[in-house]
């Protein structure tokens, strides 16, 4: 036994390639191919945030500008505004899909029969293209035509050419929080499931030989024992929903007027509609030490709830 | 009674509470699929079905929607119809109904075929190059590897509108604007860190005395990779394909600002059909349905392993 294991494996690491070689091998393509395309554009995009260069005239003349970009983002009314709106959004989607998304996990942990097929019903909308969709939704949102209206007509005796879910200032940020749900609250369902089935019967089992009631054992052992789950559930929607675009792109274009213009839209415009690329590249750094630092913190947090 | 119910284990809820449960599932999974269904509806009926109030449940259905989406055709006046030989096939008819004539096929096929190309040819690469990188992040010493892994990780946090700016540019200068080359290798480089990430909590949970034992028998590293991990692999690779491909067929922002023509894929090019006076529904709902059917079938068939994907990658994290 010791004879073998020992001399052996020597031999077989002459024969082929060392385990040092291997592993660079391995690992250098992906780091080149992230370097080529991921963290050079992002240095570059640091370096054309100090410039006044223009993407629509490449020869033009480009100069330094300093810190002026960054000046200048910071005190545009307009991205303020942007980035509240985006805050909005971020904060009643997570609400809402991570309500309705542990309630759904909380019921098909029950495993009642046929819960793998509706599980697997409800995951479809997550799977979509939220552009595709979101398309089609503004077909449904339509207050003359759209099945949404109707329904909710139906049910509430409004006149559906009442309200222009898309079209009114007050409705249209609904619009899209409501798609947003509809999407992605299967995501929060599956992760919170993975929470819920991570906990062991026998603390249960230990609660129920206590008698603690049903509404005890929810508050003191699932909803703890699910919260890191929960917790990464939000941070995910959460930088995904920082960085919203389609859906809006295609339901709103960020209106009525700019009521919906999330962080990504007003991006999308200074930087290929009014093609000031160094002012959009000094919003894009911002934008991404905003949610990596946020990021961080957060995980700070969750790693301090694991621990408990 | 009850103690009869809960006699195998305490915490098995009773059939109450389990009919309760499943009623308010299967109601919300039946409102869900809703919209879906309307697409699909929408996609079999006539354009003035389609936009009638109340929206319309029975109807006749008809393949205009389709032939709407696979054709462009022209306005022509009646008598020129009348005067033309007798309709061949369905679509053609249908659209002289409409006092129109077929003008050629429509950009909807070329544009699923790239979405088909780029999706796939990104997965592949993606999952091959994070099968090796989560391989060597999971078996070797490798200097600040998690700092590397932190790196990787942190390149999805970026809003692709803000990279797509540097990458336009840099796309533009080495003529990668509009190829499906240039798609297939952003899109790769995007999935790869989440690639890295899933394989690598799967092939962390491989013992690696497999491998011991196989190049104790003679074969070398690679060998051992290639003939012990890989099979024994196979689940997770395949659900981080999965995820890898829905990224690639679904992403519209790099696609919209990076593609515009020959390269364009479906997301993009499906809000942009248009009848006479604004969007055609049928055609639009027909484009949906077609592109959405290749995820249902996936969703349905690797069901389990999409579960098992997507709760392993939350477990790591």
């Amino acid at each position: 036994m010791l004879a073998r294991a020992t001399p052996v494996p020597m031999a077989a690491r002459v024969r082929g390639l060392s385990d040092r070689a291997i592993a660079w091998l391995f690992i250098t393509p992906t780091i080149a191919l992230l370097l080529a395309i991921n963290i050079f554009p992002l240095i570059w995009a640091v370096y054309l945030s100090f410039t006044n260069f223009r993407a629509n005239r490449p020869n033009a003349e480009v100069a330094s500008v300093g810190l002026r970009n960054y000046q200048r983002v910071l005190n545009d009314p307009d991205i303020w505004i942007a980035m509240q709106t985006t805050a909005h959004f971020v904060f009643w989607t997570i609400l809402l899909q991570t309500l309705i998304g542990f309630a759904l996990a909380y019921l098909i942990d029950r495993k009642f029969r046929g819960h793998a097929f509706w599980t697997t019903v409800i995951l479809i909308p997550m799977m979509l293209s939220p552009a595709v969709v979101g398309n089609f939704w503004r077909f449904l949102y339509q207050p003359q035509i759209g099945l949404f209206n109707y329904i909710v007509s139906f049910f509430s005796g409004i006149p559906p050419s009442s309200f222009e879910m898309l079209g009114s200032v007050t409705l249209a940020p609904w619009a899209i929080i409501i798609v947003d749900t509809w999407m992605w609250t299967p995501y929060v369902m599956l992760i919170c499931l993975a929470g819920l089935r991570s906990i062991p019967d026998y603390i249960y089992e230990a609660a129920e030989v206590d008698r603690a009631s049903g509404w005890r054992q929810f508050w003191s052992i699932t909803v703890p024992m699910a919260l890191p789950f929960i917790m990464l559930a939000v941070l995910f929607r959460g930088i995904e929903n920082f960085k919203m675009f389609d859906m809006v792109m295609l339901l709103t274009g960020g209106g009525p007027g700019s009521t919906t213009e999330v962080a990504s839209i007003t991006l999308k415009r200074e930087a290929f509609e009014s093609w000031l690329t160094g002012r959009s590249s000094a919003f894009a750094i911002i934008l991404f030490v905003a949610v990596f630092g946020l990021a961080n913190i957060y995980v700070k947090a969750l790693n301090k709830v694991k621990q408990r | 009674m009850s103690s009869v119910n809960t006699a195998h284990s305490v915490v098995e809820p009773t059939p109450t509470v389990k009919r309760i449960a499943s009623a308010i599932v299967i109601l919300y999974a039946l409102v869900t699929m809703i919209p879906l269904a309307w697409i699909f509806l929408t996609s079999i009926k006539s354009p003035p079905d389609s936009i009638s109030y109340p929206p319309k449940i029975v109807f006749t259905p008809t393949l205009e929607g389709y032939c709407n989406l696979f054709t462009t055709r022209t306005r022509q006046t009646p008598d020129y119809i009348q005067s033309l030989p007798s309709p061949t096939g369905t679509c053609d008819e249908i659209t002289r109904s409409r006092n129109m004539v077929i003008a050629g096929p429509s950009n909807y096929w070329p544009r699923f075929g790239n979405s088909l190309l780029i999706a796939f040819g990104s997965t592949f690469l993606a999952v091959s190059l994070g099968t090796l990188a989560a391989y060597g992040f999971s078996r070797f010493r490798v200097p600040l590897a998690d700092d590397l892994l932190f790196f990787i990780l942190s390149t999805r946090m970026m809003p692709p509108i803000a990279v797509a700016i540097p990458i336009y540019l840099m796309y533009r200068q080495f003529g990668l604007s509009d190829t499906a080359l240039g798609m297939i290798l952003l899109y790769t480089a995007v999935n790869v860190s989440l690639a890295v990430w899933l394989l690598k909590g799967f092939i962390d949970e491989i013992p690696r005395e497999y491998e011991e034992a196989a190049m104790i028998d003679g074969y070398t590293r690679l060998q051992a990779f290639w003939k012990v991990v890989l099979p024994q692999a196979t689940t997770g690779i395949a659900a981080t394909a999965i995820f890898c491909l829905i990224f690639a067929w679904n992403e519209y922002a790099f696609a919209v600002l990076l593609t515009s023509g020959s390269a364009q894929t479906a997301p993009p090019f499906i809000p942009t059909i248009i009848g006479e006076g604004g969007q055609d529904w049928p055609a639009v709902a027909a484009g949906t349905t077609i592109f959405l059917v290749p995820i249902l079938v996936f969703t349905i068939i690797l069901r389990k392993q999409l579960l098992r994907g997507i709760t392993f990658g939350a477990v790591r994290k």
